[in-house]
């Protein structure tokens, strides 16, 4: 097991500049994941890290070793690809075994190795399948056995569960959580689906065109974003953003998001908004649970509003109502009890304790 | 009333045989059948009637008016050449599938770690002796291996060896028709194997790479097995296409000198057509029939159990 270092890692092809210069320390042990939409790069800094693409430019280190002239073989490390990559021609127990068998390691200590690593997948009675025997799930459980006996430094995943059905991912989500527990390998975890990085995660890394937009672990990150990416990205269903102005009315600082509706800033938040400048375009971060129903809400946190929902989610134990306000569609979550109908008018409240203010023009939250 | 009854049940039966028809018609394995008609018909005109009819030919004498039943056979068994002709034919095959399959497999590495954009040119250039009529590159050839004026023996002479006989020597000939063969063969196994290997997924390598597997661990641990199938059925069809070449020996040698280079295809038409013998050459091409039926056998024996492990 060891540690993984980032220092100013790129990665070019040809013009376009796939990694930007990222930074990043992962202590031993710790389970990082790396999200990101399409395209963001968190792949190539995988696949950099495992040593299959060539590094443009900085350095990587695995256990205080550059390795960036060392090929995948020699860093120590196990990879789960996203469509498992086992190999056909091979039994279950010849997968996980390959890279010991390479290695020339004895063949007891394979065979307990590879028994202790399939019981704790679960897998035992699979051992002597060929993968296309394997429903998805089985081959996920494989790919993972076959990085667990080899013992690595670092575990790195691919976007392990992207190919698995809904209900299948989040069972080997959790799966793949125990595992962690138990082996405490230092892990890097790629995905583009960010409930899978904050269930998993100890720290997430949320990268976007190439640079890490924030790191931090889960909660940090649904909580105080650093900027409008993070804000957007994180959370199911997205944040609500509205554009809006500060202004002083009777010396209350007040948040206008339309001609019609203002909403008072809390106390507590007065002194660090007062100095924005007030001809600044900004924009009102506020998550779905911040929206939520009058009528059960009614303390003196929540300030109420009138809304015409056009959309009414029912998820059982929440219902999401989207309407619009002052020209964006928004989300809110009200409480299940409540009888929302599409095109009726509905009492709803802001909390704004738990609002963001962000700078429209640089996506930065202030 | 009981006739009313059943003049009116004989319409509805009538039209329930109609839609059976139709959804007899209608069904994807009767399609499929017709479909398939014309290559059965043509199928049977051109092999299957041929292949009885060589058949019957052999088991007759010379003047083709007399039954003689296995007497062919027996008399082809008691003669050398027959027996040199089974040896040279399966060394010619054997020899020049292995080369084949060996260039092949070498040259559709080399083509597939070559950038995409060089890659077309290079696989339609290498392409072309299997596209040019092995009757006229085969023409090309006699005149390189030509004794006296060719251009392998001037390049030769430069260096101050030969001059080589070619087509004279017997070793030489045979040399030279396995080298025309592999010439001309090579390029269908390359193209084969380049499908095959493109066929392979690249996180297979990485996978392999990241296990621990060295370049020639990676072709033999991963490249190999997930070719076998590709590899069997090429290796088994060339060996069929090369073990009844006719072509190229015809060329070249003719089957000379003193039948030192005949397959069982030149020494049959030799027999057959060129001796007026034409019971006697249907036996010697019914000869390569349950030669090749075994070397299918050994070569097809895994192919159905290990299928598509994909």
């Amino acid at each position: 097991m060891a540690e993984v270092t980032l220092r100013k890692v790129v990665k070019r092809y040809d013009e376009v500049e796939a990694v930007r210069g990222i930074d990043l320390d992962i202590p031993d042990h710790e389970f990082v994941v790396l999200v990101g939409p399409s395209g963001c790069g968190k792949s190539t800094t995988l696949r950099m890290i495992a040593g299959l693409e060539d590094i443009s430019d900085g350095e990587i280190m695995i256990g205080g070793d550059v390795v960036n002239d060392v090929p995948p073989k020699d860093r120590d490390i196990a990879m789960v690809f996203q469509n498992y990559a086992l190999y056909p021609h091979m039994t279950v127990a010849e997968n996980m075994s390959f890279g010991l068998r390479l290695k020339h390691y004895p063949k007891a200590e394979i065979k307990q190795r590879v028994t202790e690593a399939a019981r704790m997948l679960d897998i035992t009675d699979l051992i002597d399948r060929k993968p296309k025997q394997l429903s998805g799930g089985q081959r996920q459980r494989v790919a993972m056995g076959r990085a667990i006996v080899r013992n690595p430094k670092v575990f790195l995943f691919d976007e392990p569960l992207s190919n698995l059905d809904a209900k299948l991912r989040v069972q080997m989500r959790i799966e793949i959580k125990k595992v962690h527990q138990k082996v405490r390998t230092t892990t890097v975890y790629v995905t583009h689906d960010q409930v899978e990085a904050m269930t998993l995660a100890d720290r997430v890394v949320v990268m976007n065109h190439g640079r890490i937009e924030q790191i931090g672990p889960p909660n940090e990150l649904y909580h105080r974003p650093a900027t409008k990416f993070v804000a957007g990205f994180i959370g199911s269903p997205a944040m609500n953003f509205i554009p809006c102005q500060l202004e002083e009315s009777g010396g209350l600082l007040q948040v206008r998001v339309s001609e019609a509706a203002a909403f008072p800033i809390p106390a507590e938040r007065v002194a660090r908004y007062r100095g924005i400048p007030r001809d600044t375009k900004l924009l009102l971060g506020l998550r779905p649970e911040h929206l939520v129903d009058a009528q059960s809400n009614q303390s003196a946190a929540f300030q109420p509003f009138d809304a015409t929902p056009d959309v009414i989610e029912p998820m059982g134990m929440e219902t999401f109502v989207y309407f619009p306000l002052a020209g964006v569609q928004l989300c809110g979550r009200i409480n299940p009890g409540i009888e929302a109908q599409a095109g009726a008018p509905l009492r709803l409240a802001v909390d704004l304790n738990h609002m963001h203010l962000l700078n429209e023009a640089t996506g930065a939250v202030l | 009333m009981v006739d009313a009854a059943q003049s009116m049940t004989q319409p509805i039966r009538a039209r329930t045989t109609r839609s059976g028809l139709r959804k007899f018609f209608e069904r994807k394995s009767t399609i499929a059948f017709f479909m398939a008609l014309p290559l059965m018909l043509l199928i049977t005109i051109m092999v299957i009637y041929p292949a009885f009819y060589s058949l019957h030919l052999a088991t007759l004498n010379k003047s083709m008016q007399r039954f003689v039943g296995f007497g062919n056979f027996t008399f082809l068994f008691k003669r050398e050449t027959f027996w040199m002709v089974v040896q040279q034919s399966c060394f010619f095959a054997i020899t020049a599938v292995i080369f084949k399959a060996l260039i092949g497999f070498v040259v559709a590495h080399l083509v597939h770690n070559l950038p995409d954009k060089g890659q077309r040119k290079w696989r339609g250039m290498l392409l072309v002796p299997w596209v040019i009529p092995p009757a006229m590159s085969t023409l090309a050839w006699l005149w390189l291996f030509d004794p006296s004026y060719s251009a392998f023996n001037w390049i030769l002479a430069q260096v101050g060896i030969g001059p080589i006989p070619w087509t004279g020597d017997a070793s030489w000939a045979r040399f030279s028709v396995i080298l025309v063969n592999i010439w001309a063969g090579a390029p269908f196994f390359l193209i084969m194997y380049l499908a095959a290997l493109k066929s392979v997924p690249e996180q297979l390598y990485e996978a392999a790479a990241i296990d621990g597997a060295n370049w020639w661990q990676r072709i033999w641990y991963v490249t190999l097995p997930m070719m076998r199938n590709i590899i069997a059925i090429t290796t088994l069809f060339s060996l069929i296409v090369t073990f009844a070449n006719f072509d190229i020996v015809r060329i070249l040698t003719a089957g000379g000198p003193l039948d030192k280079t005949h397959l069982f295809a030149t020494w049959a038409f030799r027999i057959g057509i060129e001796g007026n013998d034409i019971p006697l050459g249907a036996s010697i091409s019914l000869f390569m029939v349950p030669i090749l039926a075994i070397a299918a056998i050994f070569i097809l024996r895994d192919i159905n159990k290990r299928g598509n492990e994909a």
